[in-house]
């Protein structure tokens, strides 16, 4: 160890990949993995997530799973928490909607609404 | 980089790895394979968490969901509902089984809500036997700090202005005894870290070695620094085998990391650190006992003055801190003296780490604010007496300290005060005692291990402490008399004054602690030939209620002395001359016709 810069390197390198056991404030991403949620696909959808969120380095974001929510037809369904605990469902995701809710959703902070439960009912009426 | 959705942290101190947690960690591995998520789950091995009494535990992040008392065959569940369905598996959750916050567990415990845990930050959240975890967590941070930043005094008043006392026992104030070091001439130095814990059930410092052992050796690597020392020894007990262990990977991946060695980032600063591993022989927690040990002859203390900052390891100035005193060390650098200066109180900064044992319902280990009261320790965070018995006295400071009575319950703890009470810090084991604890069969018990401790160089301690211990036993046999009691107390009072090191100067303070305390129970015992407890068998009987036995001879055949004799048709009775008063009976019979008779 020579300098305060190689430590600081790892330092940033490693927290990224543990923040999660202190970290109480960052968005989460929860997605529905009962029978319905993963029969529907939820496995590739929250891959997708935890690769896209990998590859931005967003490791203030966390990826949980939770079981069914009821409306299983509309399965996969993900739900998206701001720290202040406001959240977004987003409804019949797919791996490209996934990485489309990173990039708007998460990091621009701009609610990908055609992609909501609140879409998805309008539509089906 | 990697990226884990899901963290699961098992605990690999030596409570829980005691109770099986390395299989535990086996079965979890194998599960998450099987399932196929062994590349999104990560799983850690990490230190202490501290609710020992409920172990082992399991922590999974990002909930914070705290699994206590997790057995293998649990395994199965907490993979199958909480990792795959993201479901809490309630029934083995710490806490209020019944309301339970769906998100954060663990910080909504009650056993963690009033702690502030500075020495034991990283145990229980960093995997100890990797060194960049630590780093994460700043680590090493203060070192490159203090090395690039500040010179030695400023780090000498910097540990000052933080007020940080020893957490040994004595509560010296640290940056004193840094500076007393460094103004000693010497052409070699030497800093020493105590890791000799030996307390009766006091495991504060063998936590920090297992949960977060870089932070010794950074601390004392700052030591160094500051007082001009490029070598360092740990002299840590033999008996802490994972302790041990982990200090080893921990200097190996410090000297891979250039962090001990030569050139410190890329300054003239060298250091190394030696472990030297201890018997086990309780005087060796006193300083000059200990330095005598590590220079390998026996273990036995020496007069002070002279004091090792001035000639201690092989005649050299040498800075010896214990283990907790060295955990506090790189926070203060990191956060500033001023704001570790603003936990405690006025004398005593900071916080201290407690073994709470006995009879409490949540064993384990304790960091809190100095200066909270022991009513908060026993009831708000330790969760109360088992059994709803009632609080009798807590004993601090192992060997060394005393008894605080339930009267002084809501008295602030601190060094002052303690010793007010006749008690002292210590190194921070706290037992809890209720009604069913003897005062004197305690000050025996105490006594009794001082007797098997003492090294037997000075005679106030190896005649005098026996000498006491045979008043004790005579006390406590029912034989005693009441000008024992007297020659007690000026036995006590001589060793005091006389005894060569510590071990002796204090071994009576158990024993003038009770009496100040509950000298009514020793006049009972000697007057009245009674222990009003109902524990020492001397004085109490167990006998059976002939209308309420219902003659089942349950109690007859547990005996393990075959002494309870009886049959169907007449009321069972024991045999008080072959009764070795093991109290099985009591425990078995199920219509409770068998008391103690104290």
């Amino acid at each position: 160890m020579k300098s305060l810069a190689e430590l600081e390197a790892i330092r940033n390198k490693t927290l990224d990949q543990i923040k999660m056991r202190t970290n109480k404030s960052g968005k989460r991403v929860v997605v529905g993995m009962a029978t319905c949620g993963i029969a529907a696909g939820a496995r590739p959808v929250m891959n997708a997530f935890t690769e896209e969120l990998a590859k931005r380095k967003l490791s203030d974001v966390s990826v949980t799973m939770t079981g069914c929510i009821g409306v299983c037809r509309l399965e996969p369904i993900v739900e998206i928490f701001d720290a202040d605990g406001t959240k977004v469902t987003y409804v019949k995701m797919t791996a490209e909607k996934a990485a489309r809710i990173v990039s708007e959703h998460i990091v621009n902070g701009r609610v990908c609404q055609d992609l909501t439960i609140g879409a998805a009912e309008a539509e089906s009426k | 980089m990697e990226f884990f959705r899901a963290h699961v942290l098992i605990c690999g101190g030596t409570g829980c790895t005691s109770s099986n947690s390395p299989a535990i960690k086996k079965e979890l591995e194998a599960q998450l394979y099987k399932n196929k998520l062994d590349k999104e789950v990560k799983v850690v091995t990490t230190g202490c968490f501290g609710l020992c009494a409920e172990g082992p535990i399991m922590v999974v992040y990002p909930e914070g969901a705290m699994y206590t008392m997790v057995r293998v065959e649990d395994v199965k569940e907490i993979v199958e509902e909480h990792l795959i369905k993201g479901r809490l598996v309630k029934r083995l959750l710490a806490g209020d089984k019944e309301a339970v916050d769906s998100s954060r567990s663990l910080e909504n415990v009650d056993f963690f809500k009033r702690q502030v845990r500075i020495a034991l930050r990283n145990c229980g959240i960093i995997n100890p036997e990797n060194i960049d975890e630590y780093i994460a967590y700043d680590g090493y941070k203060a070192l490159a700090k203090a090395l690039t930043e500040l010179t030695p005094d400023q780090v000498i008043a910097e540990v000052k202005k933080s007020g940080l006392r020893g957490r040994g026992g004595a509560g010296f104030p640290t940056g004193l005894k840094w500076e007393f070091t460094k103004k000693s001439a010497g052409d070699q130095k030497y800093v020493c870290c105590n890791a000799d814990e030996g307390d009766p059930g006091a495991f504060m410092d063998r936590s920090v070695l297992e949960g977060d052992p870089h932070s010794i050796l950074e601390a004392m690597e700052i030591a160094g620094y500051a007082v001009g020392s490029d070598q360092g020894y740990i002299y840590v007990r033999a008996e802490y085998p994972i302790a041990v262990k982990r200090l080893e990977i921990a200097i190996k991946q410090a000297k891979e990391y250039g962090l001990l060695g030569k050139n410190i980032f890329g300054t003239s600063f060298n250091f190394d650190i030696e472990l030297r591993l201890g018997a086990g022989a309780f005087v060796c927690g006193e300083e000059t006992a200990l330095i005598t040990s590590i220079e390998g002859k026996r273990g036995e203390p020496k007069p002070k003055p002279p004091f090792p900052a001035v000639r201690g390891l092989w005649q050299k100035p040498t800075l010896l801190n214990n283990v907790e005193t060295y955990a506090n060390i790189p926070v203060i650098f990191n956060k500033g003296a001023d704001w570790f200066a603003s936990i405690g109180t006025e004398k005593s900064k900071g916080t201290k780490v407690f073994a709470v044992g006995g009879k409490i319902n949540n064993t384990g280990l304790v960091e809190i604010p100095i200066g909270t009261t022991l009513r908060e320790i026993i009831y708000d965070i330790g969760g109360g007496i088992p059994n709803g018995k009632k609080f009798k006295a807590a004993q601090t400071g192992g060997p060394s300290g005393g008894c605080i009575p339930a009267s002084h319950i809501d008295t602030p703890i601190d060094y002052e005060t303690l010793k007010e009470l006749g008690s002292m810090m210590g190194s921070g084991g706290l037992i809890v005692m209720d009604e069913d604890n003897c005062m004197v069969d305690i000050a025996r018990f105490f006594l009794e291990f001082t007797v098997d401790e003492s090294c037997g160089k000075c005679p106030p301690c190896r005649i005098g402490t026996k000498r006491m211990l045979e008043i004790l036993e005579r006390i406590t046999g029912g034989k005693g008399e009441m000008e024992d009691i007297d020659k007690l107390e000026v036995l006590a009072k001589n060793i005091i004054a006389s005894a060569l090191c510590g071990l002796g100067q204090s071994a009576p303070q158990p024993v003038l602690s009770t009496l100040r305390y509950f000298r009514d129970e020793y006049i009972a015992h000697v007057r009245d030939k009674k222990c009003p407890a109902g524990v020492c068998k001397s004085m109490m009987s167990y006998v059976i209620a002939a209308d309420h036995c219902k003659k089942c001879g349950i109690c007859a055949k547990n005996c393990p002395v075959s002494c309870i004799s009886g049959d169907k048709n007449t009321p069972y009775v024991i045999d008080q001359e072959k009764c070795i008063k093991c109290g099985a009976c009591m425990e078995k019979c199920p219509f409770k016709a068998i008391f103690k008779n104290a």
